[in-house]
């Protein structure tokens, strides 16, 4: 376990860079919300709002040649691990020339050739992918490389959370898996999802080391995750990472979340790790209020004039559409509609 | 003489020996040599690429796609093509939607020993060909000689896209060829097994077999039937499937597995929308009887096609 002090904890400049991205993320997610509401969005929106601290930290962390596998509510940790407001808008406005070009949307991107791989909605199931991808890098000879994923405490109920950390842990891989305990899987509490005192002690079946982290501290998170991916990287295993938060929204913007508990709100936990950062930047001098809203108006700015631009942009043309599942193309069939 | 498990096994030394990307994973395939002794000997001679897998096909074909990803060209084993359900997800949703979502293409082949053999019962007998064909994004090959396994598995290595590769467990003792091929049928292309002019059994795996063995039967009836063996099921060669009618104007397809939404079922969709005008009498089908595969020999034998049950089927077909 480990604890939020010591020679390890993160510098000005590191808590900056990370408190930047996230409220970056924090603006772009309400401008989603926002554009879901007026009906702009195709699809679903599933926001992290009280994940960031946690999130950022994992994707900080990585570097390039790493690989990320990322869940619903990172938003932050992707951009921390290269995903733009560009690449996020189109995907979740629909526009053709987004990484999925209409044909997957919001959460489920990626660009799986540059180690960002594209999440499908069965939970647990990047977890082996993402070992895979390790194992792929071991056999070629490629040393110090992490690849991390997320997933959240309903998550790991999963038979693929299971067989992927076990799997993981017999190779001894460099994958940090880090779970985001939100306290509700959609609207199941952890009450109805585990037994077991604290998800922490699931890393002990697996012989992988485990971590825990206040996921509303951002300081903490940038510590733990920090060590997590660097005692990876240093040929250590697997590393389980467990923050503790609560989701501060639905589990997507068509929900209300009228079944969190309100106790859990006025708790430590309920706590919005943004304004957590902002108070404590402010409190260590680091930053004034003045400059914080500064960024806050920035980033708005970016956002803003992106999602005009994208709202700008062309969606796919089914008559150009390949329609080909194989990339082998011949091997497509043409089968006959009447 | 080479069986179609040493042709396998020729296939998979000469894959490891050729290709630095590939590596095989899965359970009990190290230096056991594997469930079936598929995979014998390829742990010695290829250290670090033929790795041990816990029980978890899940994690085993996710692993599979992420090595693929990375570059790699991972062929897995599933102990039997039954237990792939427990992996299904990660084959159907995961690499079978991966090009299709992201143009990175998913270059794994999944081996299932498939078909039923005496006292396999219900959960060591399935043919699985229907149920991953159902799925866009997947090639499923279900070899059903000595030569194909071989040059079809070197194949299924090459193509860019996820394989689902139905080697029959009958076959691998039982049918034995003199020596393996160095040319074979593109992949899709459907072989003309035996040539005949009164009427078409389409099949594939081990109903090749008997449905030759049916064929031989009625030549006595002075009946020449022609047997179209698919090789692969998806793609299917329809093109071969039309010619064939066309000679001949009647058409039995066969078919180891269930009837539902089979692997016949499709072939008789084909042949009845595209090529109706070509059919003397309505195309007919024989597949497995609808219920779990039973353990033992006698009610086995029953329920799945024979080469009696074969020509039963296709002298109604003669007659109508």
């Amino acid at each position: 376990m480990s604890s939020v002090s010591g020679p390890t904890s993160p510098t000005r400049t590191e808590y900056l860079k990370a408190f930047r991205v996230m409220l970056l993320a924090r603006v772009l997610e309400e401008k989603l919300s926002s554009l879901y509401r007026a009906g702009a969005i195709k699809g679903g929106v599933f926001l992290g709002r009280g994940q960031e601290a946690l999130s950022v930290s994992v994707g900080i962390h990585l570097r390039k040649g790493d690989i990320f596998a990322p869940l619903i509510r990172d938003q932050a940790g992707r951009m921390a691990f290269g995903d733009t407001v560009l690449d996020t808008l189109r995907t979740y406005l629909g526009s053709q020339l987004g990484s999925m070009r209409g044909r997957d949307g919001n959460i489920h991107r990626g660009r799986p050739r540059e180690g960002y791989q594209a999440m499908i909605s069965h939970l647990g199931a990047m977890i082996p992918v993402v070992a895979g991808a390790l194992l792929a890098r071991r056999m070629k000879g490629e040393t110090g490389v992490v690849g991390a994923t997320c997933l959240g405490d309903g998550g790991t109920s999963t038979g693929a959370f299971h067989e992927g950390l076990n799997a993981a842990a017999v190779e001894k891989l460099p994958l940090v898996l880090v779970i985001a305990n939100n306290q509700y899987a959609y609207s199941t509490p952890g009450s109805r999802q585990y037994a077991c005192a604290n998800l922490i002690d699931k890393a002990i079946g697996y012989g992988v080391p485990a971590h825990e982290v206040d996921g509303t501290d951002l300081q903490a998170c940038l510590q733990v995750l920090g060590e997590a991916v660097q005692t990876a990287r240093n040929g250590g295993g697997p590393q389980f990472v467990v923050g503790s938060l609560l989701r501060l929204v639905g589990h997507g913007e068509h929900d209300d979340g009228q079944y969190v508990d309100p106790a859990l709100k006025a708790s430590p936990l309920g706590r919005d790790c943004l304004a957590v950062s902002e108070a404590f930047l402010i409190e260590k001098h680091w930053a004034t209020g003045e400059e914080i809203a500064g960024w806050r108006i920035e980033a708005k700015t970016e956002v803003d004039a992106t999602a005009a631009k994208v709202q700008r942009e062309p969606s796919p043309d089914p008559a150009d559409e390949e329609w080909s599942a194989l990339s082998e193309r011949q091997f497509g069939e043409e089968i006959y509609r009447s | 003489m080479i069986s179609y498990l040493q042709a396998l096994n020729a296939a998979l030394d000469k894959l490891l020996a050729d290709d630095p990307r590939v590596f095989l994973y899965g359970q009990d395939i190290g230096a056991f040599g594997g469930a079936f002794k598929v995979t014998k000997n390829l742990a010695d001679r290829y250290p670090g690429r033929v790795l041990d897998a816990p029980l978890s096909e899940d994690a085993i074909i996710g692993m599979a796609i992420g090595a693929a990803i990375e570059g790699m060209r991972p062929v897995v084993e599933m102990q039997f093509a039954d237990f792939s359900t427990c992996g299904f997800n990660q084959i159907v949703n995961q690499a079978a939607t991966l090009f299709y979502r992201t143009e990175v293409s998913c270059p794994i082949v999944v081996r299932l020993p498939s078909g039923g053999t005496p006292g396999g019962g219900p959960f060591h007998s399935q043919s699985m060909e229907a149920l991953y064909a159902h799925y866009p994004g997947l090639i499923v090959m279900t070899p059903g000689t000595v030569e194909d396994a071989y040059s079809m598995l070197l194949e299924a290595v090459a193509i860019d896209d996820p394989v689902i590769f139905c080697e029959h467990k009958f076959l691998y003792n039982h049918l034995k060829a003199e020596s393996l091929p160095d040319v074979a049928l593109p992949v899709g292309k459907a072989r003309i097994a035996r040539s005949g002019r009164d009427a078409t059994i389409v099949t594939h795996g081990a109903m090749v077999h008997e449905s030759l063995a049916a064929a031989e039967e009625l030549v006595e009836d002075g009946y020449e039937i022609e047997v179209v063996d698919l090789r692969t099921v998806k793609p299917i060669d329809t093109d071969t499937l039309l010619a064939s009618v066309a000679r001949t104007g009647r058409m039995l397809c066969v078919s180891e597995s269930w009837p539902w939404g089979g692997v016949a079922a499709e072939v008789l969709a084909r042949v009845s929308t595209e090529g109706f005008g070509l059919l003397d009498v309505p195309a007919q089908r024989l597949n497995a009887r609808d219920t779990p595969v039973p353990y033992h020999p006698d009610l086995w034998t029953a329920h799945r096609p024979t080469a009696d049950a074969i020509a039963a089927s296709t002298r109604h077909l003669l007659e109508m």
